[in-house]
């Protein structure tokens, strides 16, 4: 069997969990093996989803225990759902969660682990994945001695492909208390939008913004286009009072959105390494010999402050992001 | 209180990246080795807790004598020993995670740092291996640490956020920008450094879970294509260009 660790929120199978099962279900097909979707919480509902996505067997966890996440917990969890259903593989989404709990589980099971991986495939039962490394500057093929194989897949790689599957529901004893390690409050989630690793669109700025203020522009093309928006490293240290949170870089965020515009952006190396993984990149900047122009798939050498908001005008007028 | 901090070498970001001869490795030719910059926080904070609270901090690294380096510059900045396990560096994250427990299980460390994840690897799984198989609580990707009377308290990044995770210490706590500001080394730190030794100890046999067996160039990106005019058409072009060719709308 290949297992998946997906997750909920708001009653909904997570969007990169989805994919990570999606794409259990395409290596189960070429390799004649069963999936189960794996679900822990205080509440499981919602897991039922799992069937669309092609879950045979979707396993439940259910209890007060499991409210809050618990590294060792779910670890456990995961690791004892692998040896009761004799699973061979165990993903995971490179989430917050997927990318703390799975290495730990994998330990577990003496397993080997690729993490964040952009490629999956199966022969003879073994698996073998594809990751970016070094910046995004070399791929490695990952080959597994072990057992049991591990891996988180990267958000936004993946696509999320119904195929309707058994989808019997089993359900699995939630460990009693006394845990290493819990969450025990959630601080600063961001208003409704989705982040910056799930997002379909990015606006990013770097330093060309000249200002955290100026970056309002870039909100409101973000706005038209139904993207949010990133900022470079040279943005975030400049003390023009953007969070952390939205530096995407090898020190911040690893994105892979279907287009990422980069406003004033150089295109540093450490830049690079956070988004080379884009389908399509646009590149705004005055200066043409900026090393970003070599990744872009469009560029446009002008400047920002004027090209911007005409951006966001053309996107309203043609009705762009309203579907 | 005792803390150990995990050090890898890694090379630095503006590396040019060129595959070996067996086609599934780094060529060691002209790379600039530098401490993984997230261990660089790890480490920081191990040396904060000893200014603070008192601590004895012992700096370890796996790999071979390169590797030297980091653990002197560790002691430089203010690490009390300095451990060398040697390996030849190779291994996966689960290798290196059981020679790190092999040496840590009996030492009695209260606290180990390391990096999140180190640099150009980016496996970002030895730290919650280790705690695994020391069977200790771990909290990944912290910027904010506290310690309480055998507790702990750390805020993790999270999508759209961040989290509070509480535990029990001895654990593993993985370090993130934004946790500490790290110092340089002082002339006073690398001239005590000089006169510390570091301890070397052959890594513990152990098996790997995963390995490298091909690592390649990732492919060319096609040349891409200036937008001409003015503002607003090269607004009106590009928008034209994402929705007809690269339909992204």
């Amino acid at each position: 069997m290949i297992l998946v660790f997906c997750e909920l929120k708001d009653g909904q199978i997570r969007k990169p969990s989805a994919e990570a099962l999606s794409e259990g279900r395409r290596l189960a097909d070429a390799s004649g093996k069963k999936v189960g979707a794996l679900f822990a919480g205080a509440s499981c509902a919602g897991a039922a989803e799992a069937a669309k996505f092609g879950a045979d067997v979707i396993l439940t966890a259910e209890g007060a225990t499991l409210a809050s996440y618990s590294s060792d917990a779910f670890a456990q969890l995961l690791a004892d759902a692998v040896k009761a259903k004799g699973a061979t593989v165990l993903l995971a989404a490179a989430t917050a969660v997927g990318k703390d709990v799975l290495p730990r589980a994998a330990a577990r099971l003496g397993a080997g682990y690729a993490s964040d991986v952009t490629g999956l495939s199966m022969a003879d039962g073994k698996l073998q994945a594809v990751r970016p490394v070094y910046a995004g500057k070399a791929f490695a093929t990952t080959t597994f001695s072990s057992a049991v194989q591990t891996a988180t897949t990267r958000p936004n790689v993946f696509p999320a492909a119904e195929k309707a599957g058994a989808g019997a529901v089993e359900t699995l004893a939630a460990p009693a208390g006394d845990f290493k390690s819990v969450v025990k409050e959630i601080l600063a989630k961001a208003g409704g939008k989705v982040d910056l690793s799930e997002a379909n669109v990015i606006v990013s700025g770097g330093r060309g913004m000249k200002d955290g203020a100026n970056f309002k522009i870039l909100e409101e093309l973000a706005d038209a286009l139904g993207g949010v928006v990133g900022a470079s490293r040279a943005a975030v240290d400049a003390g023009w009072g953007l969070p952390h949170s939205m530096q995407v870089g090898q020190t911040g965020k690893v994105v892979s959105p279907t287009l990422y515009i980069a406003c004033g952006i150089s295109g540093a190396i450490q830049h690079i390494a956070g988004m080379s993984g884009s389908k399509f990149i646009v590149a705004i900047n005055k200066d043409p010999e900026a090393p970003i122009f070599k990744l872009a798939n469009y560029g446009i050498v002008g400047d920002l402050f004027e090209v911007v908001p005409e951006l966001t005008k053309a996107a309203k007028a043609m009705g762009i992001g309203q579907n | 209180m005792k803390i150990l901090v995990a050090l890898k070498q890694v090379p630095d970001t503006e590396t040019k990246i060129k595959v070996a001869a067996d086609g599934k490795s780094l060529d060691p030719a002209d790379v600039k080795w530098i401490t993984s910059p997230y261990d660089e926080y790890a480490l920081e904070e191990a040396i904060r807790l000893k200014e603070g609270k008192g601590a004895e901090v012992v700096a370890l690294s796996v790999g071979g004598d390169t590797a030297k380096d980091v653990l002197k510059n560790a002691l430089a900045l203010g690490a009390d020993s300095a451990v060398l396990l040697k390996g030849d560096g190779q291994g996966d994250a689960f290798a290196v995670a059981q020679m790190i427990a092999a040496y840590a299980k009996d030492k009695g460390f209260d606290l180990i740092l390391c990096g999140n994840k180190g640099l150009g690897g980016d496996n970002a799984a030895m730290g919650p291996m280790l705690a695994e198989l020391l069977g200790i609580a771990q909290a990944n990707v912290i910027v904010k640490l506290e310690l309480g009377e055998g507790t702990f308290k750390a805020e993790r990044e999270i999508e759209g956020g961040s989290e509070i995770v509480e535990g029990a210490l001895p654990a593993v706590i993985t370090a993130q920008k934004g946790l500490n500001e790290p110092r340089y080394a002082s002339l006073k730190g690398i001239m005590a450094a000089k006169k510390k030794t570091i301890e070397e100890l052959d890594a513990a046999a152990v098996t790997a879970g995963a390995q490298v067996s091909a690592l390649a160039l990732p492919p060319e990106r096609p040349a891409g294509r200036l937008l001409q005019g003015d503002a607003a058409q090269q607004a009106q072009a590009l928008l034209q260009a994402l929705k007809d060719e690269a339909k992204v709308f």
